[in-house]
């Protein structure tokens, strides 16, 4: 009973919270934006088109009614992924459309990347946690805070520099070689292109993660149920495994989750580095050109994305412990 | 026959500040079924008594002395054999079950998971036993499904004591178990280790800082101040007749209603307990001492006799030598 | 004995009195000093702290020098018949770039330009932070749970797609690029104020102070904010730390000023006119490395301070 209404209760502050956003995303993208969208596009797509058609798109597209009823028109667009047309870059396209093809590609390269850098971030955080100021620890501790200082851009360049400039281990940059190829050759050819982007990603973020757990798991060394379990004469290793390691998972469950804002953030500019062709690079483009309409799909789907990441966080808090589940 | 010597226990602490002297010179011993208590303010170093037992206490930890359990010699036990005398031999019932309780386990299972670390039952003879153990502190067994927080501060003390007596032991230790308790609470959780240990014929070292509750549960009363014992003898002789000044000073912050030495004004101490490493010269408990003369600033007191069973750390006591043969 | 909450400041001890010809404000300057000189003393002995203030003296004083200095080799009017994309040599020590000028210069120069933006940005992100966790921490629940609604929205907002935006919109001038940072970074700031005055809201000497009729003000100025300075100094080494990284990616995106080229803006250029391809590995190195190392300078002091700060870590 305690998870529902606990989950119940943060699909609300879900809910809320998109409220919010989106209405921030109206003010942005209607009111206070520059210039006039109907024109722009106009000029881009190349029709002639007098003031009468103008006003007729304007119409159609719902610009010409009173703001509060836009506001509301608006958050049911946005809900329902209905973003409009692109206005410069690809004048034809509807934004949703552009957007599927390169959601996916982004997607594996972000979900995989984040995956790898919490496991490995979580294993050695427990390690370095529990033999602190070993060999391991004090090397994780120095690489972690290189690595924290790095833009994640300047890593991913690194990369290109040693393993695919000079080494020509991997392709310098895209998705997949310019002669499409078929079959198994197609997706090893993928994995070759995504390998190094997918480093860049994985190594930017698993310093923080190792911190985290490192330091949630000196915390909870530091309680009293640690030393009562070692006076019943429980072994070290199942001090860690059965007391220590599950309760520091909470903690770091919940830091781990405020890092995802970040994590969209890097892959951005780690997309632009690489060519990548994913929502990223997408959002690069269409700054470059000011497109507002494509903007305002990767400002959405972006927030939208790192909230449904926090709210599978708070599922596997939920999970994980009791004093929720069991209110 | 005793179960727990303890001869001349020094423990000292290694911090970046130096070293820090939390018991510097402590002998005792506790003979089955019977209940010591320890008293002593905050720092004085008895909680560190109850880690060094065990041995609980991080690597750098300087333990010395003599520490017999049931005649072996703890400091010198192998890892294997100090993880099976863990729980068997001696058990602890911490303060603050605030946080002594893993939140994210089953009480059961904790209680449970005493039991079959030392091998002494298979999983279900484990789970009956942990259902017995609880209802003998006055909880139901369907309880043991329970997680920590779904109990009261009073009932999860009452967990502490269960899985304390999970494996039997001879001694149980028992630091600060009633501090962070209300008062009604207090009463109730006294009452029942009281009984429990008088069942049972456990050996009990009762350590707090509240001396009313020693007088009640012990046999036998040592006071601690600044890393030793002052003065030791039987619980209500040394709480209704103290002969060393700080025992006296620490009874009388516990009045007790129609005890006629408290009748005026309720008399507190002034100062603050010395800081272990800048221990004052001569007797430790000078500065703060309305009976101290200039040799206390000199003579470091030992433990002398000062009256039947009764032995101080004062110059004052009846069987403190002459003080010309003491300075030197 | 763990009765304490999650993060602590330490009280303001009480000053030894020294004999009173002195006024009021005299001892509090006098103790001010003296808790200032214990915290260098304890800072002293953190190895991390120690190398982090050498790196960050060392860039402060390469930011300084930019201001009088370094101006003739940035010139463009003065035609270089310097080599073009050259590697570091004895007249060029970290190269040249695609026109010739110096990168040593280009580094110099932006050392001054990341670090000013970095600086200003973190400080309207630690005033809001403060000002609205303290308002939320101390005011009425409905205060409080409004704020901290809209503190969680930027809080899970990637804050680079919100900071696109922006600047797509305002433009791409020097101060709007600080303010952008600053307003898109101030919720963590909000959050770790908020739970501090939480917990110095529960102590007796506050509640005193109000049963003496003390002003919201009063408390706040003089009893809640002396205790919260440590903790928010430690967090705004912090957050400079992470300004200077969100400039470099915005300035990488091509949202710097041009005419004010920070680290990042240099390796964007760099970026752009193929220094990867062409294995002019200087040209993106020397800002890179500058970014590393100032961020890792902030980063460390930061981490040393908050070790001294938190009682919770300095028991570890």
């Amino acid at each position: 009973m305690g998870t529902a209404k606990y989950l119940l209760g943060k699909l609300g502050q879900l809910f809320i919270t998109l409220i919010l956003v989106l209405s921030l995303a109206f003010l942005l993208f209607r009111v206070w934006q520059p210039g006039d969208p109907v024109a722009t596009w106009a000029k881009a797509s190349g029709a002639k088109l007098n003031a009468e058609q103008l006003d007729q798109i304007r119409h159609e597209w719902g610009l010409d009614v009173p703001l509060p009823r836009q506001y509301v028109s608006y958050m049911g667009q946005m809900l329902t992924f209905n973003f409009g047309t692109s206005t410069i870059l690809n004048p034809q396209e509807s934004v949703s459309s552009m957007f599927w093809s390169r959601m996916a590609k982004s997607a594996i390269l972000i979900v995989t990347s984040t995956f790898a850098a919490i496991a490995i971030g979580v294993l050695l955080g427990i390690y370095g946690g529990w033999k602190r100021q070993g060999k391991v620890d004090q090397a994780s501790m120095s690489s972690s805070m290189i690595l924290y200082a790095m833009p994640e851009f300047v890593l991913g360049m690194i990369f290109i520099l040693i393993f695919a400039a000079t080494l020509h281990w991997f392709p310098v940059s895209l998705y997949e070689s310019p002669i499409p190829k078929t079959g198994l050759s197609h997706w090893t050819d993928v994995i070759n292109h995504m390998a190094l982007p997918w480093l860049t990603l994985t190594l930017a973020y698993v310093g923080e993660f190792y911190l985290v757990m490192r330091s949630s798991l000196l915390d909870v060394l530091g309680e009293e149920y640690i030393a009562l379990a070692r006076a019943k004469g429980v072994r070290e290793k199942y001090v860690l495994r059965k007391h220590a390691v599950p309760n520091a998972l909470l903690p770091t469950i919940t830091l781990v989750a405020l890092s995802f804002g970040f994590i969209l953030s890097g892959v951005i500019t780690v997309e632009l580095v690489f060519s990548y062709p994913g929502v990223g690079k997408l959002s690069v483009d269409a700054l470059r050109q000011r497109d507002f309409a494509v903007l305002q799909a990767t400002f959405v789907i972006s927030v939208i994305a790192v909230l449904l990441a926090n709210f599978i966080a708070d599922l596997t808090y939920a999970y994980l412990d009791p004093r929720v589940r069991r209110a | 026959m005793s179960v727990l010597n303890v001869e001349d226990l020094r423990v000292t602490y290694t911090t970046k500040g130096g070293d820090v002297p939390a018991v510097r010179g402590v002998s005792f011993s506790i003979d089955r079924g019977e209940v010591l208590g320890l008293a002593g303010e905050s720092g004085c170093g008895k909680s560190t008594i109850a880690g060094a037992i065990l041995r609980l206490h991080s690597p750098g930890t300087k333990i010395e002395g003599t520490l017999e359990l049931e005649g072996e010699d703890i400091l010198a036990l192998t890892p294997g054999r100090l993880r099976a005398v863990r729980w068997t031999g001696a058990s602890i019932i911490f303060q603050g079950a605030l946080h002594a309780l893993n939140p994210v386990q089953k009480i059961g299972d904790q209680i449970e998971e005493a039991i079959q670390v030392h091998g002494m039952a298979t999983q279900k003879e484990a789970a009956v036993r942990a259902g017995a153990l609880l209802e003998q502190v006055g909880l139901p067994p369907r309880r043991k499904d329970d997680y920590p927080h779904e109990l009261s501060g009073g009932q999860k003390q009452r967990v502490m004591i269960a899985m304390a007596l999970a494996c039997s032991p001879t001694l149980v230790i028992a630091d600060e178990p009633t501090t962070a308790l209300d008062v009604m609470v207090q009463a109730q959780v006294l009452t029942l280790l009281r009984s429990l240990q008088h069942d049972l014929g456990l050996a009990m070292l009762f350590i707090t800082h509240d001396l009313s509750v020693l007088v009640d549960v012990s046999d036998r009363l040592a006071i601690m101040y600044a890393g030793k014992i002052v003065e030791e003898g039987k619980a209500s002789e040394v709480f209704h007749a103290p002969q060393h000044p700080y025992t006296a000073a620490l009874a009388a912050a516990f009045p007790e209603i129609g005890d006629a030495r408290f009748r005026h004004k309720p008399t507190g101490l002034g100062g603050d307990p010395p800081d272990p490493q800048q221990i004052p010269s001569g007797c430790p408990f000078h500065p703060r001492c309305d009976r101290a003369i200039d040799a206390c600033k000199t003579v470091v007191p030992e433990l002398w006799d000062a009256g039947s069973d009764r032995r101080a750390a004062c110059v004052h006591v009846a069987g403190a030598p002459s003080l010309e043969s003491v300075i030197s | 004995m763990k009765t304490e909450p999650a993060i602590t400041a330490p009280e303001v001890q009480a000053p030894v009195l020294p004999p009173t010809k002195l006024t009021p404000r005299q001892l509090r300057r006098a103790r001010h000093r003296r808790t200032l000189g214990r915290f260098w003393q304890q800072f002293r002995q953190s190895k991390m702290g120690m190398i982090g203030l050498a790196i960050l003296i060392f860039y402060a004083g390469v930011a300084i020098f930019s201001i009088f200095a370094n101006k003739g080799a940035l010139d463009p009017t003065i035609t270089t018949n310097g080599p073009r994309l050259a590697g570091p040599s004895l007249h060029y020590p970290l190269g040249t770039q695609i026109d010739g000028i110096s990168v040593l210069s280009l580094t110099i120069e932006g050392a001054r330009i990341s670090l000013f933006v970095g600086l200003s940005a973190a400080l309207i992100s630690m005033l809001l932070g403060t000002l609205i966790g303290m308002w939320a921490g101390y005011k009425s629940s409905v205060h409080d749970a409004i704020l901290m609604r809209i503190t969680d929205v930027f809080l899970v907002l990637p804050w680079l797609a919100l900071a696109i935006v922006l600047a797509a919109m305002f433009g791409q001038n020097f101060w709007i690029i600080i303010i952008i940072i600053g307003l898109t970074s101030w919720a963590g700031t909000a959050r770790l104020v908020r739970a501090q005055v939480l917990s110095v809201k529960e102590r007796t000497y506050i509640e005193r102070s109000r049963a003496l009729g003390a002003s919201d003000a009063h408390v706040v100025l003089k009893h809640i904010t002396p205790n919260l300075m440590p903790i928010i100094f430690a967090n705004t080494i912090l957050t400079i730390a992470i300004a200077i990284l969100s400039e470099s990616q915005l300035s990488f995106l091509g949202l710097g000023d041009p005419n004010a080229k920070s680290w990042g803006t240099l390796i964007e250029e760099a970026f752009n006119h193929g220094a990867l391809t062409l294995h002019a590995w200087w040209w993106l190195m020397a800002p890179s490395i500058s970014i590393v190392l100032v961020v890792l300078g902030f980063t460390m002091v930061g981490f040393a301070m908050d070790e001294i700060v938190n009682p919770r870590i300095r028991e570890r």
